[in-house]
């Protein structure tokens, strides 16, 4: 069993970029190695410097001829979904894991709690995190199509007017397209739709998020509330503050659940419970990947 | 006699009963019904009439409720038939997309509100982009604007207009306004804006204030009002269009519209299709009282028969946690909870 801690690249030095470096600090199973910027004076890469992390404010390319040298062997992409196919092209050509946390969508979409492990054993180059309300809301739905099929899923995210970033505000449909094809992609449901409502209360509001779904027949009452409740326990094991509000509650064939998400608190506040999902599902992504190398090293090793 | 100032001259009236009158009719209006009252909309020389569900394109959902037809299907029943009317829809991004646009665009409608909450306008531009390549009349609708200062209005104002809008709306959402308010709010964009942008002003009747906040905004050059023929609309309903109507004929503002014909049209038509008396009540000045989203009233009227709770409860608690227009999930979310909160008590009562 190796005790190394994978190399990891943080690309970004952003919001989402800065609160990934702390969740790698923690993990037993990764490194964070190196943070690349574009801004010289961004608080992320000030920090970084600080946490003794080997920054760079020149890009990608700056980062490249340290790759081999320094083990580097899983990134993050936290820039924007116009850079990530370049930023994943340079990477993948160096045998470097991608986790993609832009909308860019290129790669398989990944869920912690429902498809990770087979993207771990397949030993996909490049996942995507989907976007906050998806990772909040797709295991709800799968939860429930589990146990019977799911005719429409629709999901309403409410987020601080804080915690949504210029990138997501200018380009708030993809951000709908994304989540409402995961609804069905990854969570079983034959249609989805998804809306988002941007909070400006102050103090900011917590991440709420409410998920319909409309079985075929009669809702099995019992034994959904049972798969959405073990579902709710499986997230909470990476995110702490992914709490179920109400629900189930069931009104004919409409199933209703109500969540609220906290953030860790990490470099982000605790209202942007948003924020912190992607950074967190992509942490423990990042370890399920970090493992199945450790276990492929092994292997190789008689 | 005195001549009050006003903006041009001439003020556009802007038809919402069969738009925001969705959400009093829970969006069961029927194409027949629809046809029925645009074309005489139409007749009575009303300019602009806005169609489809309460929440817009994209409307159609379990949490904002389903229409009797689809968005496509109303547009296309009604713009046919309309002789000097053009049609409008209402886009909230974050419900409706610009796929849904385009797609009621391609069924004759040919101008937009496109609205986000008064501090959050940065989610539009695209939106309101696209209108205009489009062709479209396109208009900033800036919702729950009492919940932000003039300057703020101004510029969020600002950046749609940047990105394109033709109009920039003071939106009160809430019923929640009072005139000095309104003047305020639209001075700061008439000082802001371009002098060829437009301003206008879309009211709800929570506080008795819809036809005085409009004539306040046309007083502080406002040139378009939404309106609704017997205030058919969210909440206490908007601004009475009739009423607002004969004030603006005595007070020498010109509207191009047939006062007879649209008294006829609210009391033959409009009144007799209402579910309930869309008034301002206990509810409704409660919304207007507390500065909540009308939309609310008639789904937390259901959640309190469903979870025995008060109606006004529950807006008073929505109130409490700044929920805002799109957050109907937590009428019914908050209800649970002060059912749950209720049995508690009971339950502590009984134990003693």
């Amino acid at each position: 069993m190796t005790t190394e801690r994978i190399a990891c690249a943080i690309i970004g030095s952003g919001n989402i970029g800065t609160d990934l470096l702390y969740k790698l600090m923690r993990s037993p199973a990764l490194r964070p190695a190196w943070m690349v910027g574009i801004d010289e004076g961004s608080e992320g890469l000030r920090r970084a410097r600080d946490l003794g992390v080997r920054t760079t404010a020149g890009g990608i390319d700056d980062l490249l001829p340290h790759i081999a040298a320094d083990g580097v062997r899983i990134a993050f992409d936290a820039t924007s979904a116009y850079a990530h196919a370049e930023n994943a092209r340079k990477l993948n050509a160096l045998g470097v894991r991608v986790i993609d946390l832009t909308p860019a969508a290129v790669g398989p979409l990944c869920f912690p709690t429902i498809n990770l492990e087979a993207l771990a054993a397949q030993g996909a180059d490049n996942v995507n995190m989907v976007s906050c309300a998806g990772q909040a809301t797709v295991p709800v739905v799968k939860a429930v199509a589990q146990v019977q099929p799911v005719d429409y899923a629709e999901i309403v995210a409410s987020l601080s007017s804080r915690s949504v970033g210029p990138g997501t505000r200018a380009n708030l449909d993809e951000f709908t397209y994304t989540t409402s094809n995961a609804l069905v992609q990854a969570g079983g449901a034959r249609r989805g739709k998804a809306m988002s409502v941007i909070n400006p209360a102050d103090p900011p509001v917590i991440m709420r998020n409410t998920i319909y779904c409309v079985t075929d027949d009669a809702p099995d009452e019992a034994r959904i509330s049972d798969s959405v409740r073990a579902m709710v326990e499986q997230v909470q094991a990476y995110v702490p503050g992914y709490r179920l509000v109400n629900g189930p509650v069931f009104e004919d064939r409409r199933v209703a659940v109500y969540m609220e998400v906290a953030g860790a608190g990490d470099f982000l506040p605790r209202y942007a419970g948003n924020l912190d999902i992607m950074t967190a599902a992509a942490t423990r992504t990042a370890e399920a990947f970090a493992h199945a190398m450790a276990r492929q090293h092994e292997g190789a090793t008689p | 006699m005195t001549r009050p100032r006003f903006h041009g001259g001439r003020v556009l009236l802007h038809d919402m009963c069969l738009r925001d009158g969705m959400h009093a009719k829970r969006d069961q209006i029927t194409i027949d019904q629809m046809v029925q009252v645009a074309t005489a909309l139409d007749a009575a020389g009303v300019p602009l009439i806005q169609v489809t569900h309460g929440m817009g394109v994209g409307g159609n959902s379990l949490l904002h409720g389903f229409a009797l037809h689809s968005n496509e299907a109303y547009l296309e029943a009604v713009v046919p038939r309309m002789t000097q009317a053009k049609v409008s829809v209402l886009l909230v991004p974050g419900i409706g997309t610009m796929k849904e646009l385009e797609s009621a665009y391609g069924c004759g409608a040919r101008s937009v509100h496109v609205a986000t909450l008064c501090t959050e306008a940065d989610t539009a531009p695209q939106h309101i982009a696209l209108a205009r390549k489009l062709g479209m009349d396109t208009t900033g609708f800036l919702m729950m604007a009492h919940l932000a200062e003039p300057a703020r209005l101004a510029r969020e104002g600002r950046l749609m207009e940047a990105a394109g809008a033709q109009t920039i709306y003071i939106t009160d959402s809430a019923g929640h306004m009072l005139p000095h308010e309104v003047t305020a709010a639209v001075q700061a964009l008439r000082d802001t804006l371009q002098p060829d942008t437009e301003i206008g002003f879309h009211g709800h009747h929570n506080l008795g204030m819809g036809v005085a906040n409009s004539i306040a905004a046309i007083e502080a050059g406002a040139s378009r009002i939404d309106a609704s023929v017997a205030g058919l609309g969210a909440g206490a309903g908007n601004t009475p269009l009739e009423v607002l109507a004969a004030v603006c004929d005595r007070m020498g503002i010109d509207t191009g519209v047939d006062l007879f014909a649209l008294m006829d049209l609210a009391e033959d038509v409009i009144v007799p299709l209402m579910d309930q008396q869309v008034r301002v009540d206990r509810e409704s000045l409660t919304l207007g009282y507390a500065g909540l989203y009308s939309t609310f009233l008639l789904p937390a009227r259901k959640a309190a028969r469903q979870f025995g709770v008060s109606t006004r409860d529950i807006l008073v608690e929505l109130g409490r946690m700044k929920v805002v227009g799109g957050q109907e999930d937590m009428i019914e979310d908050t209800a649970l909870t002060l059912a749950r909160r209720a049995a508690e008590r009971g339950r502590t009562e009984a134990a003693r």
